[in-house]
């Protein structure tokens, strides 16, 4: 059977611009969600992870002039750079697709005071793919998928779909998505966000912290374009609705739970490790809003893993948005090669009603399953498994 | 992988026009805004789900074509909802709604973000709201393109009945900008035999089905 293997990746956020610069400050327990005070971006002082202002346009320069380019689309581009470094996949071959996963992308054109330079037309994600087809000469317009915040799992679930059917050899992922003053004040109206840094599934959580970034994965049926380490497959994965409410989390956890039991199912009739118990590890999506951990605590419960090491990464980047999904599952892989787990930083006191087996401190555990989980507006939910 | 995959019925609303099978079944004033061509089509056809009036348009355009596509049918599988599948496309995303927000935001003397308008900033709402409506668990995406891509349609929903993960599958185009809008869905399903008066599942067909008008 053709698999998609992970080739490469990259994540550009406030912790750093690289993989290995993200994982080093996760590994010391830094956090980038900080106390901003810009009347641009809200109009009272909030927690969230930004990238430097100066930093992304100074990288940038390696690339292209970034007076042409909006922050969404310097940021999609450092990323995907700084995966292809890594790798010789040939990036404008018909084998080749690129998958774009954002929920706002260039949002904040639409904020008139902000004065952007930018046609309103940029808004349009669609333009933004023709605009990354012509940056990278590729063959085929990117496939955008915009899907809440399971977008990130989502495109690389259908990433890893695309190659197992033989679609295509080679998939570039990208998710990206700004802090924008749209953002804020929406969730700032919803009354989810944290007056402090984010604290997932601990008694005390109160709601997320906002984030932006861009993380990259390259998928390849041809694991040789692998260079080091040990190789990882994705896929397969599930997304299921929960059929319950647009903004609120289900009370049962119902599509979660559907969309990691099919997930374990497709991977145990493929005779892969796919037995609950073997599962080694999970990345919760763990916003740390009450009830998107408490729903996850349940569905994980359901679902027969509430025994498997979890965490979030929300503590250290916030809330990426259409990058969560990428960016996480980058974060996971990196604990796959590296047999090391991430602490789920914020955690103190367990405060999810189904005791599940929530990670606070980073330690070392060999790890050949990981799953990646994500839930989202819409009733939204994903799951996807990658193994050794 | 031994079935037919078939179109089993397709709804468009466009043009102030709803069109079944080949047939207008209903056609509103020329003159009318979106939002009140799509209460008159709930009207007319006297559907009875409240919630249809805190939607927005763009959710409105996605329900009421699939309120009318599923309209008197079971679905294959009822008793496996989650084998029901939504892929959806468009070429705005939720930019109409997006608009209201900004303008709720932009003026700091009245400045007033709401989150019946906020939740409604991402596209794939009205997935969640079809969803719900006809509790279907299945998998779902929502996608951006320029414009209609049937291809595109068809590789990623024949993946997905190849590989045994949806049985069915309500996929189509869901577009709303303003005062513009187009939406068309189709009922794709595997069928075990190949029946007379069934149109095949293929990107020819979706395209012809696409470029009826009234």
């Amino acid at each position: 059977m053709r698999q998609a293997f992970v080739i490469s990746d990259n994540i550009i956020t406030s912790l750093g611009f690289t993989t290995g610069e993200n994982a080093a400050a996760l590994k010391s327990g830094q956090t980038g969600i900080e106390m901003h005070d810009d009347r641009r971006l809200a109009p009272s002082p909030f927690w969230a992870s930004l990238i430097d202002n100066r930093a992304l346009p100074d990288h940038f320069t390696e690339y292209e002039n970034p007076e042409q380019f909006t922050r969404f689309e310097q940021m999609v581009i450092c990323s995907v750079m700084g995966a292809l470094k890594d790798t010789s996949i040939p990036v404008s071959s018909e084998r080749t697709l690129f998958i774009l996963s954002t929920t706002k992308g260039n949002v904040e054109i639409l904020d008139s005071k902000s004065g952007s330079r930018f046609n309103e037309d940029r808004l349009y994600l669609w333009n933004s793919a023709l605009l990354l087809q012509q940056f990278f000469t590729l063959f085929h317009k990117p496939v955008v998928v915009s899907n809440a915040c399971v977008s990130g799992v989502l495109a690389i679930m259908i990433g890893a779909r695309f190659i197992r059917s033989g679609a295509y050899d080679h998939v570039i992922v990208t998710g990206a998505d700004l802090v924008t003053e749209f953002v804020v004040s929406g969730f700032n109206s919803f009354l989810s966000l944290c007056s402090g840094p984010c604290k997932p599934f601990d008694k005390d959580r109160q709601g997320l912290s906002l984030g932006e970034g861009a993380g990259t994965v390259i998928l390849s049926s041809d694991q040789k374009l692998f260079g080091k380490g040990e190789r990882i497959i994705a896929g397969p994965g599930i997304s299921s609705n929960d059929a319950n409410h647009i903004s609120g989390p289900s009370r049962t956890g119902e599509g979660l739970y559907i969309a990691i039991k099919r997930t374990l199912e497709i991977a145990a009739g493929e005779s892969l490790s796919g037995e609950a118990a073997s599962v080694d590890y999970i990345s919760a999506h763990g916003t740390a809003t009450p009830y998107n951990d408490e729903m996850e605590s349940i569905a994980l419960t359901r679902a027969g893993l509430q025994h498997i090491p979890v965490n979030s990464f929300k503590g250290y980047w916030g809330h990426t948005l259409g990058a969560a999904g990428v960016i996480e599952s980058i974060a996971g892989i990196y604990s796959m090669r590296h047999n090391l787990l991430f602490g789920t930083l914020g955690f103190h006191t367990p405060g999810v009603s189904h005791p599940i087996h929530v990670i606070r401190e980073a330690r070392e555990i060999r790890i050949d399953t990981f799953l990646k989980i994500a839930s989202g507006f819409g009733g939204s939910n994903a799951a996807l498994l990658f193994y050794k | 992988m031994d079935y037919t995959s078939i179109i089993r019925d397709y709804c468009i609303i466009r043009d102030h026009h709803v069109i079944r099978g080949d047939q207008v079944v209903f056609t509103g004033d020329k003159s009318m805004p979106p939002a009140s061509f799509f209460t008159e089509i709930y009207r007319h056809f006297d559907m009875n789900y409240p919630k249809f009036y805190k939607m927005d348009n763009l959710c409105k355009l996605g329900f009421l074509a699939a309120e009318l596509l599923l309209k008197d049918k079971n679905l294959q599988h009822s008793d496996t909802p989650y084998e029901t599948g939504i892929i959806l496309y468009n070429a705005s995303s939720s930019l109409d709604t997006d608009r209201n927000h900004q303008n709720s935001i932009s003026d700091q003397a009245a400045y007033y973000p709401s989150p019946s308008v906020f939740v409604y900033t991402l596209a794939n709402i009205v997935i969640g709201e079809i969803c719900i409506r006809h509790k279907l668990y299945g998998e779902s995406t929502f996608f951006i393109e320029k414009e209609f891509d049937a291809d595109r349609l068809y590789n990623y929903v024949k993946l997905l009945l190849d590989d045994n993960l949806v049985e069915s599958c309500i996929a189509g185009w869901i577009e709303l900008d303003s005062d513009h809008y187009d939406g068309v869905l189709y009922l794709v399903e595997k069928s075990p035999s190949v029946t007379n008066g069934i149109v095949n599942f293929e990107p020819g067909k979706l395209i012809e089905i696409y470029s009826r008008r009234s």
